[in-house]
């Protein structure tokens, strides 16, 4: 019951639909009384074993996803903490109510960066997104196509000045797990594109245009990986400052649908 | 005709299918797989030849069959053309020429059951006489009827709630089943103990952490013993001619945080040398003084005769979770070589008695320190193999560092006592490898490398082939003098699991367990 008044409360007090259960904005809400920086602590002494010290993941997943595995809310958060998931987890049974309130906190605050205020103007960003041609490889809101990273949720995952230094420097921030590669069949021909698979024995790649090539690596002549390369053309000088901080502002805006 | 001959064969073993002499003369049955590592001294070499270098490539999925539970570890069991496998708390027999099941056994978990720092899994059976030996999650050493999988009897080896648990494949030895327990995680108090074969009745202990008074005490202070960690968790050697069995010790509580716990912390990250009759020590080696990394010496040890300095001696030998290959004598413990075998940055050797010399700035951090290898190790429980023919022991080898911290973490029963961590680096900065290394020195002949660290363990075989599984799910053959890889197969799912090899029918079969799956290969 505490946890739907908490609900409310937070969508009253945030109608511009910010997600409710936003650590930053419960920190805000005086009834909640949440405390991410404690729940950090508590996190570092009883989950970093397996998480990692920032939660980026070890012997457990990596928790700066915006969608848990496991837990598609706070609430389902709270009970798997408390709970555990057999047969890896062990629950937190020692923790306080608070206490795995805050844990939860700390772990939701890892996917969804805060919403930030963002100079510019999001609809103009939107056009120079289209006149930019920016679909021709990423996919937004189920448009477009999918050579680099999906972009619904971008916001969620990357704050302005972050978007701001892919778009002028796009090698800078390259995507974990996201790998161009160049392979070199025995007959010479050369095959580039985003490696989707790798094991021991093969390597599977798509090309730019979207064509898979699955390869024995004992059949090439040569496997490069093209560490720190990126398809993705520099927009620092393409654009104009106002483009460039309104396509940031539109950007920032992608938190999807949560 | 035939079948008669095989129904009145069977009938004639019933009363002790499997006496103990018959896993002491393992090398006269080379079709059957006896025991956890096929032979007594740990060498996981199978001495069939009839799958060799020039027809790997032919081989086939002869069947598959598929476990109630994922993340299979099994290393199965394989008597006279019947497979005997086990998950958490069960164990099936199965047809080796259709792969059907002929009886199924479980036992439930308690509600309450936790696995602390491990998951849900079991590595293997022991066999002796007529009974297949199973250890429990929850803690119980239970002794199944070979012909129904009927319980003959149970013995509660320790208490869960505290954290204790098992899941290693038992060893049988003449008349006794020896376990080792998991817990070191924590804050459990290890031990390794011997049940008698026929009643279950304890015959004795041995605790890897020793109590007031006894010697290896003054290694801890206060009462730091009490959760001094020491878990046994992979299952040992043993040398029947000197009766001495050989097993690992794992990691002290807590894991990373060593300030609470001075000392070297006997007799943790150590091999013990025990007494089969007493389960009295009789010597001990410790790889690890004082460990901070987690770097358990739960190994299956390698027991092997080799010459050094122009004398044949008898030796053990093991690549440590630690990156050091080590080779000692294992009549008393005496250390004879050593050397790394993968990346390392935490010593800068080995001193003339085998201590490791330890690098400054190798301990955890509060904000974390980089460090060679990670937690997991530069190998982990995963098995090695000796080729006899080769004189090379085979490692699976994980090259792969992290950033370990530490924390104060109170010990609370049954709870993580861990004290601290590592944040692993990302996967495209770690890989993986099999290679082959000299028995007596260490040093590397060849080695085949892997997209990531692996998590399977090897299985040589006189037909001069080396088998291994990857974590994307190939299971794969390499020449055994050179390392080509000659063959491979993708399972489809990740495999953690030791292979076997063994007949049906007179024919050669390789096993190996993925994920929820058994795979058999035949030609």
């Amino acid at each position: 019951m505490r946890h739907a008044t908490l609900a409310l409360s937070a969508v009253l007090l945030c109608p511009g639909g910010l997600p409710w259960y936003s650590a930053t904005i419960l920190a805000q809400t005086p009834a909640a009384k949440l405390d991410p920086i404690a729940g950090k602590k508590l996190f570092q002494e009883n989950c970093s074993t397996c998480h990692g010290l920032d939660g980026g993941g070890g012997r457990g997943p990596n928790l700066h996803t915006p969608h848990l595995k496991h837990a598609a809310d706070e609430r389902s958060l709270r009970a798997l903490i408390e709970n555990g998931i057999s047969p890896e987890m062990p629950a937190a049974w020692f923790l306080t109510d608070d206490e795995i309130a805050n844990v939860a906190s700390y772990v939701l605050s890892l996917g969804r960066i805060p919403q930030e205020k963002v100079p510019g103007d999001p609809a103009q960003g939107a056009a120079v997104y289209a006149q930019s041609q920016c679909a021709m490889c990423h996919t937004l809101a189920g448009q477009g196509t999918s050579i680099g990273p999906d972009l619904t949720e971008v916001g969620a995952r990357r704050g302005a000045a972050q978007l701001r230094q892919t778009l002028q420097h796009p090698e800078s921030t390259i995507p974990e797990n996201f790998l161009l590669v160049e392979a070199v069949t025995a007959s010479g021909d050369s095959i580039q594109g985003v490696r989707m698979n790798e094991d021991s024995f093969s390597i599977q790649i798509r090309d730019f245009s979207g064509r898979f090539f699955g390869l024995r690596k004992a059949d090439l002549k040569e496997l490069k990986k093209l560490r720190g390369a990126t398809p993705m053309p520099s927009y620092e000088n393409a654009l104009s400052p106002t483009e460039l901080v309104d396509l940031v502002a539109y950007l920032a805006a992608q938190r999807g649908q949560l | 005709m035939r079948w008669l001959i095989l129904v009145l064969l069977s009938a004639s073993l019933a009363s002790a299918q499997v006496p103990f002499s018959r896993i002491v003369d393992a090398d006269k049955e080379p079709g059957n797989w006896l025991t956890y590592s096929r032979t007594l001294d740990g060498h996981r070499f199978s001495t069939l030849t009839e799958i060799n270098p020039q027809n790997v490539a032919n081989l086939r999925v002869k069947w598959a069959y598929q476990f109630p539970d994922p993340h299979t570890e099994v290393s199965p069991i394989v008597i006279d053309g019947i497979l005997y496998v086990t998950g958490p708390n069960s164990a099936a027999a199965i047809d080796g020429r259709s792969g059907r099941s002929l009886w199924q056994w479980s036992r439930p978990l308690p509600h309450d059951f936790v696995s602390i720092g491990f998951g849900h899994t079991n590595r293997g059976a022991a066999v002796l006489d007529d009974r297949l030996f199973v250890a429990t999650l929850d803690g119980y050493l239970v002794a199944l009827d070979l012909k129904s999988g009927a319980e003959r009897w149970s013995a509660r080896v320790l208490d869960y709630k505290l954290g204790y648990s098992m899941t290693m494949a038992p060893l049988a030895i003449d008349g006794k089943i020896v376990v080792g327990v998991s817990g070191g995680e924590a804050g459990i108090r290890g031990f390794v103990d011997a049940y008698d074969a026929r009643t279950g009745r304890q015959a004795w202990r041995f605790y890897t952490i020793p109590g007031p008074g006894e010697p290896g005490h003054e290694t801890w202070s206060g009462d730091d013993w009490k959760t001094g960690g020491g878990a046994t968790w992979v299952t040992g050697a043993y040398d029947p001619e000197l009766k001495l069995v050989y097993w690992g010790v794992g990691n002290p509580g807590p894991d990373w945080n060593g300030d609470v716990r001075p000392g070297d912390n006997l007799y943790t990250c150590s091999f013990v040398a025990l007494d089969a009759d007493t389960g009295k020590l009789r010597w001990h080696f410790q790889f690890t003084p004082h460990d901070t990394h987690d770097w358990d010496a739960t190994h299956v040890p390698i027991l092997f005769d080799g010459v050094i300095a122009g004398q044949k001696r008898k030796l053990i030998s093991i690549a440590n979770r630690n990156a050091f290959y080590y080779v000692l004598d294992r009549t008393n413990g005496q250390f004879i070589a050593g050397r790394p075998y993968a990346k390392q940055t935490w010593a800068q050797g080995l001193d003339a008695r085998g201590r490791p010399i330890v690098a400054p700035d190798s301990q955890p951090t509060d904000k974390g320190a980089l460090i060679w290898p990670n937690a997991n190790g530069a190998t982990v429980w995963l098995s090695p193999s000796y080729s006899p023919q080769t004189d090379l022991v085979y490692v699976p080898v994980r090259e792969i560092g992290a950033t370990y911290f530490k924390r104060n973490t109170p010990y609370r029963a049954g709870v993580l006592f861990a004290g601290g961590g590592e944040n692993e680096l990302p996967p495209d900065d770690s890989w993986g490898a099999i290679r082959a290394l000299n028995a007596e020195t260490g040093e590397m002949k060849w080695e085949f490398k892997l997209f990531s660290p692996p998590w399977a363990g090897v299985l040589s075989t006189a037909g001069g082939l080396v088998f291994s599984g990857s974590d994307e799910g190939n299971f794969y053959a390499l020449d055994a003098e050179t390392g080509k890889p000659l063959w491979d197969f993708q399972t489809g799912g990740a495999i953690s699991a030791n292979p076997i090899s063994f007949t049906i029918d007179g024919h050669q079969c390789i096993a190996i367990a993925a994920d929820r799956v058994l795979y058999v290969f035949s030609l």
